[in-house]
């Protein structure tokens, strides 16, 4: 924190003695709020465009320049909306749900380094306090699914926490391979460990990068992991009651949380705020971490737009029988390699590129065998529903299948 | 030593602050006039029928089981791995011990037909 007050008198020209340490506090985390509450602003704009072209549409076009005013105008819209109150609901929930969720992702912002001595709380326990915050949310599912009094919204709540608490296993094996390599699990840490190193840790465990990628996909609830809303089967999930800005909460965090999923991602495995000269002018430092991040969410979008749903018993076999094997394998090859191939003294490209082959190597070939049984099972699940077809003499079959559907 | 987490607290209170004035704004802004068609719960345009409160269907006890029981073990990974590079090969053999045990585990597990989402 100490390091932000310097930076603000830098800044903003607050002196250390002249204003009490209360206010500076206050100022500090009103900056930071700010800009992450801004943030998703944008970022749905950036959304609503790249959907738009994946679907070959031109997208929001009308509201100011490029349709950037078009989340302004939402939002002024939402808030002259009228809120309902569904008959039967149990209030308190009902309308605590939408603070608990909006509280939950804000305070994740905390622990976000943006540039080099800029970050809201520098925590030894960074990436712990990032996914049990996080993870409030799923809280606030179950008292909006809870408290809506609807059969779509509670079934909604159950697959949301059935889908959040089975994909934490993935995620925090996967999140403990950069905590392993740094040995700490700050956030300022891990990215001052990677910038001292002139590496990133995607290149020592590409596959404990993607499967932390998955689980967070999966943990904000994107396509294709969009089981908690599945428009086509439960309407909207859990915030099928929800009316005006309470929906809109929901859907600001939504936002929020899978904006800053970008930064956390950059943060373990790509390096954070590292890039050329960031050291030396702090703000190409947040230049460097928007990049990584709005990569890692565009990665993100392309999935949403390609992708679709997984069924329930798919995603839950995808992570209990792919997923957290793999996770915990890499885990293992990971810790084991780093042990037999010491880290050369000084770091550099140059120096580790052995380490790469291995590592990395290594780390894609269990992806790969990984991906090998995926692919067998789904052939025999794909064969199995054929003969199933078959015997029982569907009409969905083809016509030379069962010799009906083609009169 | 606690120091640290010293901006969480303000940071909570802007966010409970954020949330709640745009929560009173809306329900000042907006209209409020309700009726007994526009409360009813939601149910595809029928009346509903019968409670929304129902049994929980039983693989999402299970899902939660299964949950509680790896993510004990994740917490002892935690420290494991934070203290990694001072243990070094003796710790690798420790948590390789571990490591067997929870592969037994889950081993079992799958082939009793635990991870199956329907029996």
């Amino acid at each position: 924190m100490e390091q932000l007050y310097i930076d603000l008198e830098n800044y903003l020209g607050i002196g250390t003695d002249s204003v009490p340490e209360v206010v500076r506090l206050a100022i500090a985390v009103l900056v930071l709020g700010t800009i992450f509450l801004l943030a998703p602003i944008l970022t749905i704009w950036v959304e609503r465009k790249v959907a738009a072209r994946f679907q070959n549409r031109i997208g929001p076009n009308r509201t100011g320049p490029y349709g950037l005013l078009q989340s302004f105008a939402d939002v002024l819209k939402l808030i002259g909306k009228e809120q309902i109150m569904p008959a039967h609901a149990d209030r308190i929930p009902f309308l605590f749900a939408p603070l608990l969720m909006v509280v939950s992702v804000i305070m994740i912002t905390a622990v976000i380094p943006l540039m080099p001595n800029y970050i809201g709380a520098d925590l030894s326990i960074g990436a712990l306090y990032f996914v049990a915050i996080g993870s409030l949310s799923t809280i606030a599912v179950v008292m909006a699914g809870w408290g809506s009094n609807n059969k779509y919204a509670l079934l909604g709540a159950f697959r949301t926490v059935a889908q959040l608490i089975s994909y934490e296993i993935p995620l925090v094996f996967s999140l403990l391979v950069p905590v392993l390599f740094a040995g700490t699990m700050s956030m300022v840490g891990i990215t001052q460990a990677q910038a001292d190193l002139d590496y990133w840790y995607i290149f020592l465990a590409p596959a404990s990068f993607l499967i932390f990628l998955f689980s967070n996909l999966a943990e904000i609830g994107r396509t294709p992991f969009d089981l908690l809303e599945a428009e086509s089967e439960l309407v909207a999930g859990y915030q099928i009651e929800y009316s005006a800005m309470p929906w809109g909460m929901f859907m600001l965090s939504e936002f929020l949380h899978a904006f800053l999923i970008g930064p956390l991602v950059a943060v373990l495995f790509l390096g954070g705020w590292d890039g050329p000269f960031a050291e030396d002018v702090p703000v190409l430092g947040v230049v460097y971490l928007v990049i990584k991040s709005m990569a890692v969410y565009f990665l993100g979008m392309w999935m949403r737009a390609t992708l679709p749903r997984f069924r329930i018993d798919q995603l839950m076999e995808f992570n209990w029988k792919f997923l957290v094997p793999l996770s915990i394998a890499n885990l293992l090859i990971a810790s084991f390699l780093w042990e037999l191939f010491p880290e050369p003294a000084g770091g550099g490209l140059v120096d580790n590129f052995p380490r790469f082959i291995v590592m990395g190597g290594s780390s894609l070939f269990t992806l790969m065998v990984g991906l090998e049984f995926l692919r067998r099972k789904s052939v025999e699940d794909r064969e199995r529903i054929a003969r199933l077809i078959d015997e029982k003499n569907y009409p969905l079959a083809t016509a030379d299948q069962t010799g009906v559907a083609g009169d | 030593m606690l120091d640290v987490y010293a901006p969480v607290a303000p940071l909570f209170i802007l966010a409970i602050l954020v949330g709640g004035i745009i929560l009173i704004l809306s329900r000042l802004m907006g209209p409020s006039k309700p009726h007994a068609r526009k409360v009813a719960t939601y149910e595809s345009g029928m009346r509903p029928i019968g409670p929304a409160v129902r049994r929980l269907p039983v693989q999402f006890h299970r899902v939660g089981m299964l949950f509680i029981l790896f993510d004990i073990e994740v917490i002892f990974f935690i420290p494991w791995a934070l203290v990694f590079r001072d243990l070094g090969f003796y710790g690798l053999a420790v948590m390789g011990v571990f490591f067997y045990v929870l592969l037994i585990g889950l081993a079992y597990e799958w082939f009793a037909g635990g991870l199956e989402w329907e029996q």
